[in-house]
């Protein structure tokens, strides 16, 4: 690079355009965090919702599938999936509820986690919940 | 075993790192392959290790060994950048021990027990941090993390601190920091799912297209200063522009990750105009690499760290940089989001940024904490450049089986008048999850013949001073 460029304003380039950064990203996420309220449907995160997430969590479901696209992709998207299962709690869990032991031979399948009714229950609405947040019409289809 | 080939005895601390290093980089790989054939073979040791599983394993195990490999990385540059001895080398040996062993723990617990029982035994209801993906360790790991990195910054703050503050030093410490405060990040884990998600990228993003920048373009700059002989003046610059670049556009960037998950629809302008920007630092990147071998003021000896200097310029532009910037606008990735498209560019911006830039370092420091010399010899290089092609090649090809699954699946599954469902369209494309997983085995061939490397023995080069 040529001397008219000294090493002196490349590091003040980059002492100020971090700081600024910085602080637009804070002042962004404080203006996103103030809206969320109309869009993240927090008024319906029941006491099972609440349970649904961490039996989400526990059983590593983002593992395999993906929720509003985040996770793994080695099976369905998770977003809008108490759609794909004509907006039936009953349909997701006994789905669950059914998965074989030891798989379905040469396919993929999902494990059979044991889950009690309570925490069947408690997935089913927290997937209902989150199929009702504002994400801006993703995922395309309801296929996922 | 000798080590007077290095400056500061206490740089030796680097070698078990850069060995733990390598050791898990192998089991990440296998868990690879294992993963690979699950794709196309669905019930491969299903019920025992379930994908998820093996994913949970793969993508820990990276994440734990380039960890180690910045450690080892820092613990090797920083005293010869500060120009003194380590603060406490037998700290780094027992913060060592202590990060190996909980690793190794986590992932015996991932493998031996079901996922939701190793959160019920390690008391993951008291403070939950787990299950979200990349932060599954249970809490008790989380803190020892935090614990390992606290002791870790305070050696190499210090050592930084008191001695000569060189540019290197001062933003490898700074990406170091960095790294380690995102991390707390990890803890916060609210019931509200938008707000996890929000929160959570900032570990993950501002961790890899962040931070990791910093530590990444100062371990780059140490080994371009070594190899080459450029004057330091020069490299500093360059250093400062380039993540001066990573930082004005990888911060904002974030919003990138913020479509479709809740937020403000107004990220979608934020986030696709900065994140269009993020391959600018890697793109300088490859340049600063190219320009300082060109204008280099000596032949060194260790011509593979050379060639993966280059290479880490290169394959990050291309994985990071190109690969990210091709379903990063918004409107491209309505249908591209958790794609395979997403896998292939994680895949090679991992390897192309983070792998090679720790291998790159392990190259140039082994030969000397083993006492060997300033490089290996000839027939043992050649074997290492070897190594370089068949990883890197193999892992271009992965990206490209799984960018052409992941175009198909997004025209199958979303784009076309009659979409499909998720599994009717993995059919369609399972072709190229064969043709990945070749390449996986190829890859994983390259990485042993990476290992051989360190064995073989052969007369040594001479250090040829002032030739080209």
């Amino acid at each position: 690079m040529p001397e008219i460029f000294t090493k002196t304003m490349a590091r003040n380039i980059y002492l100020g355009g971090s700081v600024f950064f910085v602080l637009a990203f804070l002042a962004l996420t404080f203006d996103t965090t103030a809206r969320l309220p109309e869009r993240d449907n927090r008024e319906n995160i029941t006491e099972q919702v609440a349970l649904g997430k961490q039996v989400w969590e526990e059983n590593n479901c983002i593992g395999c599938h993906t929720l509003y696209g985040e996770g793994a992709y080695f099976a369905p998207e998770l977003g809008n999936v108490y759609q794909r299962f004509g907006n039936s709690k009953e349909a997701l869990k006994g789905f669950i509820k059914s998965r074989p032991v030891d798989g379905i031979p040469g396919r993929r399948s999902m494990p059979q986690f044991n889950l009690s009714e309570e925490e069947l229950e408690a997935i089913a609405e927290f997937l209902k919940w989150s199929s009702e947040v504002n994400t801006e019409n993703w995922p395309p289809n309801i296929n996922g | 075993m000798s080590t007077a080939q290095l400056q500061y005895q206490s740089q030796s601390v680097a070698k078990p790192y850069f060995i733990a290093a390598i050791g898990l980089f192998v089991g990440q790989v296998l868990f690879g392959l294992i993963m690979g054939l699950q794709y196309v073979w669905g019930d491969f040791l299903f019920p025992e290790i379930p994908f998820n599983v093996a994913r949970m394993v793969h993508t820990n195990l990276l994440i734990v060994w380039l960890l180690f490999g910045f450690m080892g990385a820092a613990y090797y540059l920083v005293p010869e950048e500060a120009e003194r001895e380590l603060h406490s080398p037998k700290l780094a040996l027992a913060l060592f021990w202590i990060f190996l062993t909980a690793g190794v723990l986590t992932i015996i617990g991932y493998l031996a027990v079901p996922y939701a029982t190793l959160a019920k035994i390690t008391g993951n209801d008291i403070l939950p941090t787990m299950g979200r993906e990349f932060l599954e360790q249970p809490t008790i790991t989380k803190i020892g993390i935090v614990i390992v990195a606290l002791g870790f910054l305070y050696n190499i703050g210090l050592t930084v601190l008191s001695g000569r503050k060189t540019v290197i030093n001062v933003v490898l410490l700074t990406g170091l920091v960095g790294l380690a405060v995102m991390f707390l990040f990890s803890f916060y884990n609210p019931e509200n799912l938008v707000l996890d998600k929000y929160f959570w990228w900032w570990v993950v993003h501002l961790w890899v297209e962040g931070v990791w920048e910093l530590i990444l373009g100062a371990i780059l700059a140490f080994v371009l200063i070594k190899t080459t002989g450029v004057d330091r003046e020069v490299i500093d610059k360059w250093l400062y522009v380039i993540i001066a670049a990573a930082l004005i556009t990888g911060i904002i960037g974030t919003g990138h990750h913020y479509y479709w998950i809740g937020t403000p629809s107004y990220w979608q302008w934020l986030g696709g105009i900065f994140s269009a920007l993020e391959p600018i630092p890697f793109f300088m990147m490859t340049i600063f690499a190219f320009n300082m071998v060109f204008k280099r003021r000596k032949q060194h000896p260790n011509k593979a760290t050379v060639l993966w200097a280059m290479g880490t310029g290169v394959m990050a532009f291309l994985g990071a940089g190109v690969w990210g910037f091709m379903h990063t606008l918004a409107p491209v990735n309505y249908y591209t989001h958790g794609t395979q498209i997403t896998a292939a560019h994680g895949h090679m911006a991992f390897y192309g940024a983070y792998a090679m830039i720790v291998l790159t370092i392990i190259s140039y420091a082994m030969p000397k904490l083993r006492g060997i010399g300033t490089a290996m010899n000839d027939r043992a290089q050649i074997v290492e450049m070897w190594s370089f092609w068949l990883m890197t090649v193999a892992m271009v090809f992965i990206t490209l089986f799984l960018t052409a699954a992941g175009v198909l699946q997004v025209w199958l599954q979303r784009y076309q008048p009659n979409p499909m469902p998720f599994m009717a369209a993995q059919d369609q494309v399972a072709i190229f999850y064969w043709f990945r997983e070749l390449s996986g085995v190829v890859f994983t061939l390259g990485l042993l013949l990476y290992i051989l490397s360190f064995f073989i023995k052969g007369k040594q080069p001479a250090a040829q001073p002032t030739a080209a």
